[in-house]
């Protein structure tokens, strides 16, 4: 039954910049400060609030990146037409204030249950930061659940996390597939996720798996329609999709 | 009082005239993006029927061929996601609720709205009725795409998008509320986006 997620008004919360640390050349994880934080679950996304000195206003939304438990961090990345974006990339400096409500979500989300389905988890691009989240609280739980994430990224050095992604944990598994730029000598996949990488790093449907992808529209519309031909049933394909919108 | 986020200067793009039409904490964007919980669903239109239930039984159901030979609309109109884009006259071909509903005797208060892949969203009867809500299957002058909700979608423009359900396949008339999908999941019963009701509690 759903309806874990949001329960009495959500009210915005001043949340002070702890650390902003680069992810990349163009992403950054921002770690807050929130006094009265009630606590999130892995997967769920919070709503930010900007306010200019004459009072002008912009909200986005953002995917949590780190885990239940932990201090909330948001990975952002810059869009170069963005308005929004370049602010929190750029600009933004430990001890600045701003205002977020959440956590928001219940459906894209996983609960780190000791045992059960297999998950499959695929990324595109920043679409990996709801999933770093489901990684260290499956580690910090001490869930043996067999978790596989296939990470679509333009090349190596656009790789979000790739330090942390490099050591999974027990039962944890990463593979990543480039699509612009390999490295010389790069054993791993290339090119975007399709059929055929699917049919060989995703879970037989057999298992009963519980797939979650995240990434811009054309990805995840290829990725979930390929993962139904492969027999996953649609209900056990959740999915989160960035939009591919030019603006924020 | 919101804090001054230092150094935030915002862009805002949009002329005067356009930001009367932009509910708060939204940004216009040209683009369409696609938010949905699941896979597209695909349903070939010789299967596909819209169908008003009632008391757990179809009280009526057209088939595609039907719904097309209705009396159509073109409809303009300014959306608004949760996610907070909002996108400016936006132009559909639909066929209005009212339409529909006329032709089934009922004394519903509410409807819920059920769709290919599972997904439902609830509607007070008032807000789908006296021309403020339609079948869309038309956008921009073409067929209405598969992540767009096509073949066909309600369009409920004066409340947040996640109303205007994708893939629709009939209506529930209800005599009481009843959540939907979304709706379960923390999100506002109502959905108002000029009273900025986008969580339960808002």
């Amino acid at each position: 039954m759903a309806g874990t997620a949001v329960r009495g008004r959500l009210t915005w919360q001043i949340a002070t910049v702890a650390a902003v640390r680069p992810e990349t050349a163009s992403v950054r994880t921002i770690q807050f400060d929130i006094p009265h934080w009630g606590g999130h679950e892995a997967g769920q996304h919070v709503d930010i609030r900007l306010t200019a000195d004459d009072g002008y206003v912009a909200e986005r939304s953002y995917s949590i990146a780190s885990a239940p438990g932990e201090p909330l961090e948001l990975t952002v990345e810059r869009l170069e037409d963005g308005e929004v974006s370049p602010y929190l990339t750029e600009e933004l400096r430990a001890g600045d204030e701003l205002e977020i409500r959440g956590p928001i979500g219940g459906y894209f989300v996983w609960d780190g249950g000791e045992a059960g389905p297999p998950l499959l988890l695929v990324a595109g691009g920043s679409g990996v930061v709801p999933f770093r989240s489901m990684l260290r609280h499956r580690a910090r739980v001490g869930s043996t659940v067999p978790v596989r994430l296939l990470y679509s990224a333009r090349s190596l050095p656009d790789v979000i996390y790739r330090a942390e992604l490099d050591m999974p944990g027990d039962g944890a598994d990463v593979v990543y597939t480039l699509t612009r730029q390999q490295p010389p000598g790069w054993a791993g996949h290339s090119g975007r996720v399709d059929g055929e990488l699917l049919t060989e790093v995703a879970w037989p449907p057999g298992r009963g798996p519980l797939a979650y992808v995240c990434g811009p529209t054309a990805f995840v519309e290829i990725v979930a329609g390929e993962l139904v031909s492969l027999g996953y049933p649609p209900d056990r394909v959740k999915t989160e999709r960035y939009g591919g919108v030019a603006a924020p | 009082m919101s804090p001054v986020s230092r150094g935030f200067h915002g862009r805002r793009r949009e002329p005067d005239a356009d930001a009367k039409r932009v509910p708060p904490g939204q940004y216009v964007t040209t683009d369409f993006p696609v938010l949905s919980a699941g896979p597209t669903p695909h349903t070939p239109l010789e299967k596909w029927t819209f169908a008003i239930r009632q008391g757990g039984a179809t009280a009526k159901s057209w088939s595609w061929q039907e719904i097309r030979e209705l009396p159509a609309e073109d409809v303009t109109a300014d959306i608004h996601c949760v996610t907070k884009w909002t996108k400016l006259d936006t132009m559909w071909q639909a066929v209005s609720l009212d339409t529909l509903l006329a032709q089934v005797e009922h004394e519903a208060r509410y409807v819920l709205a059920f769709c290919d892949g599972g997904y439902t969203t609830n509607l007070p009867l008032a807000d789908v009725t006296g021309g403020q809500a339609w079948l869309a299957y038309g956008y921009d002058g073409s067929p209405l795409q598969p992540e767009h909700g096509g073949p066909a979608r309600l369009l409920v423009p004066h409340l947040y998008f996640w109303k205007s359900a994708k893939w629709v396949r009939g209506l529930e008339l209800l005599a009481a509320d009843e959540p939907g999908f979304w709706e379960r999941y923390g999100y506002h019963n109502y959905g108002d986006p000029w009273r900025e009701q986008r969580y339960a509690g808002d």
